[in-house]
């Protein structure tokens, strides 16, 4: 892609950014509401600056981020190991589906308070509440995948002796990875919800404990700061996931 | 031909698929005996268990009645073309035909060369980066005809690998096959429609009947070898020609 194009795709988010800025602060001097009912963009910034100065921000963005890392790997090692299965075994899927089922018409945000009495107020209950909220998403994606795998594809594996080994390595993951990088891409959004409500519930470090005390304290900016963190976090993930896509699937037309 | 020097025998085999009412018998009690290194076409109209056949001696699909035996009992290193090529879309054209290779272990830089020999026996040079989707049928065809022949199997199993091709390409493959079947001393069974092909290329000609597939006759093609494009002007090859339409329904 060349510079000039670039500039042309990311212009028109470029615009729509300062228009929001622009809305915003028009927004606060004709209103005059209270600072701690809604800061102005200057506020928000001069809070970012602080927080950032002296670490806090970093220490606390550094604190969801593993949560939703470890919670994101957790969660896709095990929905893609049960997804696997359940994809190779009718019986098995049979057996199973109506508990998974069933386990989804429980909201994770209801059990998120159980699940902090647990297994603590710590990491540790964040990352289980994270790799609960991927699980189902990243599984289904798993299952559909696996399943589409083309029989003509299978047959060539076999007629050349591939190992089970060699058949799920050159072909089941390769020929599965569009569908799984979509699950993905939605796990990815889902976790960083999943570490927040975590966080809210009960904790003494992370995004979601900053916004509860920015909260508490009057200290809007704060919530502010925080909640724009977690959008970049959020957005991050999905450029992550992004660039996979380009990187594994260039040969989708 | 016996059975002692015989490198395949098939007895009494029978596929039948399940279906709502009571089964789909696709082949009903075929037997035959191929010689190492012969060449062997099968004939018959479409839905006569050709596919289904070819299936069944690459351990694809488990016959309901019936035997294969190879001989010393050890199924063979195998080439298949499909009827429909089958290519890995997400790999390039030599990507593709050196799949068999990186199963075998052989290392990257003695495939990506054995791959790119073939490329050239193909006619596909230029296209080795090439993705599956940019490649017309009758080039598909043959980057499944180059992954077919790559691992030197003992015996090619092909359905119908020249059907997409060009009468020109089509004529200098069958050149190329009958090179490679007598310099490689390969064994061939191959699936096609055409009767032309099958007296340029085979031993044997056997036919099946329409479904469910039995076997309807058995040809020697005894035409003298290197066979050339004037063959098919011979009497004899008219001769068999006429037989074999004879008992193509
Ligand atoms: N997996 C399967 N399940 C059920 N029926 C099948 C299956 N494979 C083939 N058949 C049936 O068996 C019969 C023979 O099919 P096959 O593909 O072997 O024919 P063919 O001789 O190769 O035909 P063509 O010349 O059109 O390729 C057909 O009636 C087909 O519908
Ligand atoms: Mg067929």
């Amino acid at each position: 892609m060349s510079v000039s194009k670039h500039i042309r795709n990311i212009l028109p988010v470029i615009l729509s950014i300062i228009f929001a800025l622009m809305a915003w602060q028009v927004t606060v001097q004709v209103t005059q509401l209270p600072r701690f009912i809604l800061p102005a963009p200057m506020d928000v910034w001069l809070r970012f600056l602080k927080s950032l100065a002296d670490g806090s921000l970093l220490y606390h963005t550094g604190i969801t981020l593993s949560e939703i890392i470890l919670g994101l790997l957790t969660g896709i090692t095990f929905a893609t190991v049960t997804g696997y299965v359940l994809a190779k075994s009718r019986a098995l899927e049979k057996v199973l589906s109506p508990y998974l089922v069933a386990s989804q018409a429980i909201p994770v945000v209801a059990i998120a308070p159980l699940l902090v009495i647990w297994l603590g107020d710590g990491i540790l209950s964040k990352v289980v509440i994270c790799a609960l909220i991927v699980f189902f998403p990243v599984l289904v994606n798993t299952v559909v995948g696996v399943r589409a795998v083309p029989n003509a594809l299978y047959d060539l594996m076999r007629s050349i002796r591939a190992t089970r080994w060699q058949i799920l390595l050159k072909l089941e993951l390769p020929a599965s990875l569009p569908v799984l990088l979509g699950g993905l891409r939605i796990g990815a959004t889902l976790s960083v919800i999943g570490a927040i409500v975590g966080e809210l519930v009960d904790a003494e470090e992370g995004l979601g404990f900053l916004l509860q005390l920015g909260d508490f304290q009057y200290d809007t900016s704060m919530v502010f700061v925080a909640v724009f963190m977690l959008i970049a976090l959020a957005l991050s993930l999905y450029g992550v996931v992004t660039l996979l896509e380009r990187r594994f699937l260039n040969w989708q037309s | 031909m016996t059975t002692s020097k015989s490198i395949l025998t098939v007895l009494n085999l029978s596929v039948v698929f399940p279906d709502s009412n009571g089964g789909l018998t696709a082949l009903e009690n075929i037997s035959f005996d191929v010689a190492p290194r012969e060449f062997i076409c099968f004939l018959g109209p479409s839905g006569s268990g050709k596919t289904t056949l070819l299936r069944v001696l690459a351990n694809l699909l488990q016959p309901t009645a019936g035997q294969v035996h190879f001989i010393h009992h050890q199924h063979p290193k195998i080439g298949m073309v499909f009827q429909q090529a089958s290519l890995m879309p997400w790999r390039t054209v030599l990507d593709n035909i050196k799949l068999p290779l990186e199963l075998e272990g052989v290392g990257e830089v003695k495939a990506q060369n054995k791959a790119r020999e073939m490329i050239r026996l193909v006619g596909l040079k230029g296209f080795e980066n090439s993705l599956p989707r940019d490649l017309s049928g009758g080039m598909a065809q043959r980057v499944g005809i180059a992954r077919a022949l790559i691992h030197d199997p003992d015996l090619l199993l092909l359905d119908e690998p020249f059907a997409s091709l060009d009468a020109l390409t089509r004529e200098r493959m069958w050149m190329e096959l009958s090179r490679i079947w007598q310099a490689k001393q390969k064994t061939v069974i191959m699936v096609t429609h055409s009767i032309n092909e099958s007296l340029f290329l085979a031993d044997r000609v056997l036919v099946l009947t329409q479904r469910p597939g039995k076997i309807k006759l058995d040809v020697e093609v005894d035409l003298p070898r290197p066979r050339t494009d004037d063959i098919r002007y011979t009497s004899h090859f008219g001769k068999l020609a006429k037989k074999l339409r004879g008992a193509i329904e």
